[in-house]
């Protein structure tokens, strides 16, 4: 009894999540207008209209090229400054982790918002450029970068650096070849954390972009303003079609882990 | 030919650079614009239309009230969730709290598209119960940053002492209320964070569901389209300001946990 409490409720809160999602999926598939209305049958007319249009597809394309160079960016900056910041003063260290900290406890909105008034009022740097819109993303996903990495020199065996200078290694040697190497793990979860954040992003994007460059997120938040039923239906189809890459891209990541156990 | 040296310690200086011009100037920046008006003089005006316009309270007061209904709602689903998947022994755990927290990886706009078609089906109009909605759309957004920390707090606690208690004659409930809840304040803590300042300023929810917006988030919003930089500064700073103090608070209780957010990978 108490054990069938215990998974119902979380089949409750299960359907909660997935229900609305999962129906979604199904009407994607439908020439349905909304959600409970007609269906006119199974039709791949919203995938068509996704791919078939150019706005839509520049979008897309936008916006996951955003993701991985701000990403790339974060994480080159982030991982040096992690680096340095960890064999600082203690002064210069607790400075930059404190400093570093203010974009993750801000809200997403003031820090778009602020990016916004010194770059493109104060120092009038044209917003068709990119500029603001990319530093943006870099201030909005650097310091969760610098986070997944802070573990992981802390586990690391300082001596191993040392050795390599002793054996006639140069810094920048040492530095590639013993340094980077024992931190993988943790750039490459910083790197995947911060192209979800900046995936997921609209309060930036929003404050910072050209006027016509859209991401998925402010795309969609217009979409719903207008009336447009034909964009609206296309975008069931782009959730769906995130939501099973999304599913694949975890499956695939638990294999991997498991695979990792299995073989230490 | 001199070889270029450089110590480790140096190679944070790009990072700081990158901090103090990009992080803690726009900050100077937005306090600057908060008390001067539009030519640039030394000005209460903003503050004054803070604190004395009915709108901006009332969206400051509306705006705490959904943020903390929201939070406590996200609370009560997350913890019972986490509690038992954290103490359940059945094998492969680890996928079962995947299964709760994957829908963070969809853009979270989409999600709310597919939470308006749902409810519209349901409710007929849903722009009937703003409130109501107002808070199932952020928990739904929200649930998995609540349900994040909870899981870890709860699945990393010394076991042995929930066994003691009950050894020393603590009944079940004895043993929750007076060791497990207890020791899982840092995860309450840290996930009420993560629920209640978003739940503040994200207005996109609000906007999406049924047009409208009363949140502290939105009058930003408002005030960026209306090119009005000076008051929409004084809303961040108040905004700042209300941050600064959660935060304070909740470094008194939360542990270090650096991935809160989003830190499953």
């Amino acid at each position: 009894m108490k054990k069938a409490l215990r998974y119902g409720w979380l089949i409750l809160v299960l359907l909660f999540i997935y229900v609305p999602i999962l129906v979604l999926a199904v009407y994607s598939f439908t020439e349905a207008t909304t959600v409970g209305g007609s269906t006119g049958g199974f039709s791949f007319k919203n995938y068509v209209n996704l791919f078939a249009d150019d706005e839509m597809r520049g979008m897309i394309f936008g916006t996951v090229a955003l993701a991985l160079i701000c990403a790339a960016i974060s994480t080159a900056l982030a991982t040096f400054g992690a680096i340095g910041a960890f064999y600082s003063k203690r002064v210069t260290k607790s400075l930059i982790n404190n400093f570093n900290q203010i974009p993750v406890v801000n809200a997403d909105i003031v820090t778009g918002f602020s990016i916004c008034i010194l770059l493109i009022v104060i120092m009038r740097v044209d917003k068709n450029s990119f500029i603001p819109l990319g530093l943006g993303h870099v201030v909005l996903t650097a310091p969760f970068v610098y986070l997944s990495i802070l573990p992981k020199l802390k586990q690391m065996d300082n001596s191993l650096y040392e050795a390599a200078l002793d054996l006639g290694a140069t810094p920048a040697q040492a530095l590639f070849k013993v340094v980077l190497p024992q931190l993988i793990p943790g750039i490459a979860s910083g790197f995947m954390l911060a192209v979800t954040l900046s995936l997921d992003d609209y309060f930036v994007t929003t404050y910072t972009k050209p006027s016509t460059f859209d991401t998925i997120s402010t795309y969609v938040v217009n979409a719903t303003r207008g009336s447009q039923t034909e964009t609206k239906t296309a975008l069931w189809a782009l959730s769906t079609l995130i939501f099973v890459l999304v599913i694949i891209f975890v499956a695939a990541m638990n294999i991997v882990s498991v695979r990792k156990r299995r073989s230490a | 030919m001199t070889k270029l040296r450089f110590s480790r310690k140096q190679l944070c200086i790009p990072y700081a650079l990158f901090l103090i011009l990009f992080v803690i100037a726009p900050l100077f920046v937005i306090v600057y614009y908060a008390f001067t008006d539009g030519e640039g003089k030394f000005s209460f005006a903003n503050f004054a239309n803070f604190f004395t316009s009915t709108n901006t309270l009332g969206t400051l007061f509306y705006s705490f009230g959904l943020a903390i209904v929201t939070t406590l709602v996200c609370l009560a689903i997350a913890y019972p969730t986490a509690y038992i998947l954290a103490r359940s022994n059945i094998r492969k755990k680890y996928v079962l709290l995947m299964l709760f927290v994957l829908p963070m990886w969809i853009n979270f706009t989409l999600r709310i598209t597919a939470l308006k078609e749902i409810l519209s089906l349901i409710e007929g109009n849903i722009s009937r119960y703003p409130f109501f909605n107002s808070v199932v759309g952020m928990t739904y957004d929200f649930l998995p940053f609540m349900l994040l920390p909870l899981y870890t707090s709860l699945q990393k606690m010394d076991k042995s002492l929930l066994e003691a208690a009950s050894d020393l004659g603590a009944n079940r409930v004895t043993v929750f209320l007076r060791v497990t809840l207890p020791l899982s304040v840092p995860g309450i803590i840290s996930g009420m964070t993560m629920v209640l300042l978003p739940s503040m300023t994200n207005y996109v929810v609000l906007d999406m569901l049924y047009n409208s917006d009363y949140i502290m988030g939105s009058l930003i919003g408002s005030y960026f389209a209306a090119y009005d930089w000076h008051n929409g500064s004084m809303i961040s700073l108040v905004l700042l300001v209300i941050i600064f103090f959660v935060t304070l608070i909740t470094n008194r209780f939360s542990d270090k946990d650096a991935s809160a957010r989003g830190g499953v990978l």
